[in-house]
C-alpha cells in the first residue's frame, strides 16, 4: 500500500523532471565520437530481409556494426520515431523514411542533415526528382534515396483476351474498357477506387500534374484542389457513380479474394506490384502483364509514384558520420543495390546499379521478359511532386472524405471531398504554426 | 468490519442452492447463441490456419484443408524462428509480470483490508479511480517516463508497468477482507508472529484462490496487451506475439501481408492461454467453494 503511494510520488517526480528536462533534451551533441571505438548502429526498417543485406556490411566493417530492427511498415514506424524524438531517447540511428514523410520528420527535427558527410558523387546516382525528395529543394540532405515506386497498369491478359479488350493507353479508353468489361460480366471490374490508399491517389494526381504542397522560402502553400487533382477526382467519381468501377478499398481480404477469382481484372499499381500479387494471388501466376499508365495527354507520357523511401539518419544518433557512410553504401554501392533488388525485393533508385541489379524480370512476371527495361522507361516519365509537413493530416482527410464519397457512389461527393481535403490540410498547416501563403 | 466480511462470502453460496426443476428453453437458446458467437471465430482461426496461402482467399470459409503443418513450418522458418522467440518473450512478460503483479496485489490488498492507517480510505479511492483509467491511456506517459530512465526498448519497459494492477489490488483487498478472519490474525499476533510471517503463512494461503484469479486476469491482460509493448519496444527480438504478428500484417503497401502466417501464429498464440485456463480453473473452482465453507 505504502509502496503504491511511493511509486506514485516517484512517478510524479519523474514527470516533473521530464517537464524540466523537456527543453534541454533535444540539443544533445551530435558530435564526432572519440576515436577508434567500435560503433554500434540500430536501423529501423520494414523492407523484408534487410538483415541479410546488412550482414554483408557487418562482415566487411567490424568497426561499424549495424543491427536491423524490423518495424511495422509506413506510418506506425514514423509515429514511433516521433514519440522517441519527443521523449529525447529511444530513436534508432538509421531509419527508413518514406518520401512523403520526410518533410514531417524534418519539421519535427527528427532527421540529421548529412551535408558534408556524404560522398560528392552521391547525388549523381539518382534522378533529379528523386534526389529532390531528400533535399526538399534546400541545401540540406536528409537521407539517401533507396527505392522508388513508379506507377504502372497491371492487368489480367487472359480475361482481356476472353472479352476482346484492348489495353487502355488513355484515361478515356480506360473508362471505355471499364464499361465494356462490366457490361459483359457485371461481377467483374477493371479496378477499384480505394479510399484507404491516399498514397495511391496522390500518385494518380501526380501523374495528372498535381503537386499538393509547395514552399517558397519559408512559407508553404497547399493546392490539393488544383485543376489536375479535381480532374482525377471527377474522373473516378464518374466511374464509381456509374458502378463500372468498384468502390471497395484495396488490401482487404475481400480484395485479395477478388484478385484470386478474377473479379478484379486490373490494378493501377506501382513497380512492387508483382510481390503483392504473388503473395495474395499466387495461383494467378503468368496471367498478368504490365503496361504504362493510361495517359491524360498521350503525346506527353507521364506517371506518378506510389511508395518509395529513403534511408535517413536520425537527430538522436551519436554517430551520424558512420551512419552516413553506411546508408551511402546501402543505397549506392553495386553489391548492396544488387542485394536490395534480389534479396530484399525493392526497386532501387540508384541509376548506375539498377540495370545490373534487375537483369531478369520478377519471377511472377516471367512471361514479360522486358519487365524492368520497360519499367525503367516508364520511371523516367515520373512527374515531380512536393510533399508538405502535414501529409498525415491530408492523408487522413482523404481516407475520411473519400471513404464517405465512395460509399455513397456520388460524383459530387468526390469533388466535395477534394475541397474538404484542401480546407483541412490548409487549416492544419496554419494552426500548427507554419507560415502559409 | 468484522461483521461485514462473512456476509460477503455467504451471498454467493446462498444463490446456487438447488433448483434445477425447470430449464427455460429460451435461456438455453440464448446461451447456445452466445457460445456460437464466441466459438465461431476460434473455429475460423482453426480452419483458416489449415489453408495454404492460395486457398485462404479462394476456398469456402469453413472448408478445412491440410496445410496446417506446412504453415507452422513456414511460420517457424520466418527469419530464423523469430516467432518462437516472440512466444518465449510473451511467456516471460505474462508469467513474470503476472507473478510480480500478484505478489504486489496480495500485499497491498491485504494491507488495505487488515490494517488501519491514516489515509487508508483516500488511498483506496485513488486505487478505485485507477481501475477506471484504461491502461491504454497510460501507455504514452509511461513511455515518456521510461525514456527518461533510459529503459525503453528493454524487457523492463514492458515488465515494470505491468506490475501494478489497480484492479488486482482491488480484488485482493476484497478477497482478503472476506477470506482472512480478523480473529485468526489477532490470534497469530498474540502468539508473537510478526506481520510478515502472518501475511506469508496465514493470509496468503487463505487468499490463494483469489490470488489465482488475480494472476489469471493479469496474465491474460499482459498476454493480449498490444499498445504498451508496441510503443515501448523497437527491437523485434524483444517483441511479444501481439506486436510481432501485427508486423507481419503491416508490411507496408509494397509488400504482401503474410496472412497465412498471421492466422497460424494467432492459433498457436492462444494455445498456451487455453492450456493455462484448463489447468488453473480447477484451483479456481475448488477454492471458491472452500472459501465459502469457511465462513
Amino acid at each position: 500500500m505504502r509502496r503504491h503511494i511511493g511509486l506514485g510520488l516517484t512517478a510524479f517526480a519523474a514527470a516533473a523532471a521530464l517537464l524540466l528536462a523537456g527543453c534541454s533534451g533535444s540539443d544533445e551533441p551530435a558530435a564526432e565520437q572519440g576515436p577508434k571505438e567500435n560503433v554500434k548502429l540500430t536501423f529501423w526498417t520494414w523492407a523484408p530481409n534487410m538483415d541479410k543485406v546488412v550482414a554483408t556490411w557487418n562482415a566487411a566493417h567490424p568497426e561499424i556494426q549495424v543491427t536491423v530492427n524490423k518495424q511495422d511498415g509506413g506510418d506506425p514506424a514514423v509515429t514511433k520515431l516521433l514519440t522517441a524524438i519527443k521523449a529525447g531517447s529511444g530513436a534508432p540511428d538509421v531509419m527508413q523514411a518514406e518520401y512523403q514523410k520526410i518533410p514531417t520528420l524534418v519539421s519535427a527535427d527528427a532527421l540529421a542533415d548529412l551535408t558534408g558527410k556524404l560522398d560528392q558523387g552521391t547525388a549523381g546516382h539518382f534522378p533529379e526528382t528523386v534526389w529532390k525528395s531528400v533535399t526538399l529543394g534546400t541545401d540540406a540532405v536528409y537521407g539517401v534515396p533507396q527505392d522508388s515506386g513508379p506507377m504502372q497498369f497491371y492487368y489480367r491478359t487472359d480475361i482481356f483476351k476472353q472479352y476482346g479488350l484492348q489495353v487502355p493507353t488513355t484515361w478515356d479508353e480506360y473508362a471505355q474498357v471499364a464499361r465494356k468489361l462490366h457490361a459483359a460480366d457485371p461481377k467483374k471490374y477493371l479496378g477499384t477506387f480505394s479510399a484507404n490508399d491516399p498514397g495511391w491517389f496522390a500518385g494518380l494526381a501526380q501523374q495528372a500534374g498535381a503537386s499538393w504542397w509547395s514552399i517558397d522560402g519559408e512559407s508553404w502553400s497547399v493546392s490539393v484542389d488544383d485543376e489536375p487533382t479535381v480532374k482525377v477526382a471527377d474522373f473516378w467519381g464518374g466511374l464509381v457513380q456509374d458502378g463500372v468501377i468498384d468502390n471497395k478499398p484495396m488490401y482487404t481480404p475481400e480484395w485479395n479474394a477478388a484478385l484470386n477469382n478474377g473479379t478484379q481484372v486490373g490494378w493501377l499499381s506501382a513497380i512492387w506490384a508483382p510481390g503483392v500479387l504473388e503473395g495474395n494471388a499466387a495461383a494467378t501466376k503468368g496471367k498478368w502483364a504490365m503496361a504504362p499508365m493510361p495517359q491524360w495527354t498521350p503525346d506527353q507520357p507521364a506517371t506518378g509514384n506510389w511508395g518509395g523511401s529513403a534511408t535517413s539518419v536520425t537527430s538522436q544518433s551519436k554517430h551520424p558520420a558512420e551512419a552516413a557512410k553506411f546508408i551511402e553504401w546501402l543505397n549506392t554501392s553495386p553489391e548492396a543495390v544488387t542485394a536490395l533488388a534480389k534479396v530484399s525485393g525493392v526497386y532501387p533508385s540508384d541509376q548506375p546499379g539498377q540495370a545490373a541489379a534487375l537483369s531478369a524480370p520478377p519471377a511472377f512476371f516471367a512471361n514479360q521478359p522486358d519487365f524492368y527495361p520497360k519499367a525503367a522507361e516508364i520511371a523516367k516519365t515520373a512527374r515531380s511532386f512536393t510533399f508538405g509537413p502535414n501529409v498525415n493530416v491530408a492523408y487522413s482527410a482523404y481516407t475520411d472524405e473519400f471513404g464517405k464519397a465512395a460509399q455513397a457512389k456520388s460524383k459530387a461527393g468526390f469533388t466535395a471531398a477534394i475541397k474538404a481535403m484542401q480546407t483541412t490540410t490548409l487549416e492544419n498547416l496554419k494552426s500548427s504554426g507554419f507560415s502559409v501563403k | 468490519m468484522t461483521t461485514l466480511a462473512p456476509e460477503r462470502t455467504i451471498q454467493p453460496v446462498s444463490t446456487p442452492v438447488r433448483r434445477p426443476t425447470s430449464r427455460s428453453p429460451v435461456a438455453t437458446a440464448i446461451l447456445l447463441v452466445g457460445a456460437a458467437y464466441c466459438l465461431l471465430p476460434v473455429l475460423w482461426v482453426l480452419i483458416a490456419s489449415s489453408k495454404s496461402g492460395a486457398e485462404l482467399f479462394s476456398t469456402f470459409t469453413f472448408s478445412p484443408s491440410t496445410h496446417l503443418f506446412d504453415n507452422i513450418a513456414d511460420l517457424s522458418a520466418y527469419r530464423g524462428g523469430l516467432f518462437w522467440r516472440w512466444m518465449a518473450n510473451t511467456t516471460l512478460y505474462a508469467g513474470v509480470g503476472g507473478l510480480l503483479s500478484t505478489i504486489v496485489s496480495a500485499a497491498a490488498g491485504y494491507g488495505l483490508a487488515k490494517y488501519t492507517f491514516i489515509g487508508k480510505q483516500a488511498t483506496f479511492n485513488v486505487l478505485l479511480a485507477g481501475v477506471l483509467v484504461p491502461s491504454v491511456v497510460l501507455a504514452v506517459p509511461q513511455y515518456l517516463l521510461l525514456a527518461k530512465l533510459g529503459l525503453t526498448n528493454t524487457y523492463w519497459a514492458v515488465l515494470l508497468p505491468s506490475i501494478i494492477s489497480p484492479y488486482g489490488i482491488y480484488l485482493a483487498r476484497i478477497y482478503a477482507a472476506a477470506a482472512v478472519p480478523d480473529d485468526l490474525v489477532e490470534a497469530a499476533r498474540t502468539d508473537g508472529a510478526g506481520d510478515f510471517l502472518i501475511f506469508r503463512s496465514i493470509a496468503v494461503p487463505l487468499m490463494a484462490p483469489g490470488l489465482v484469479t488475480v494472476f489469471l486476469f493479469q496474465f491474460v491482460a499482459i498476454w493480449n496487451n498490444f499498445l504498451l509493448p508496441y510503443i515501448m519496444l523497437g527491437n523485434d527480438q524483444l517483441f511479444p506475439l501481439t506486436v510481432g504478428l501485427s508486423g507481419l500484417l503491416n508490411q507496408g503497401a509494397s509488400q504482401p501481408s503474410l496472412y497465412t502466417s498471421v492466422v497460424t501464429g494467432s492459433l498457436l498464440s492462444i494455445v498456451p492461454l487455453v492450456a493455462l485456463f484448463l489447468t488453473l480453473q480447477r484451483y479456481w473452482k475448488v477454492d471458491l467453494a472452500a472459501g465459502a465453507v469457511k465462513s
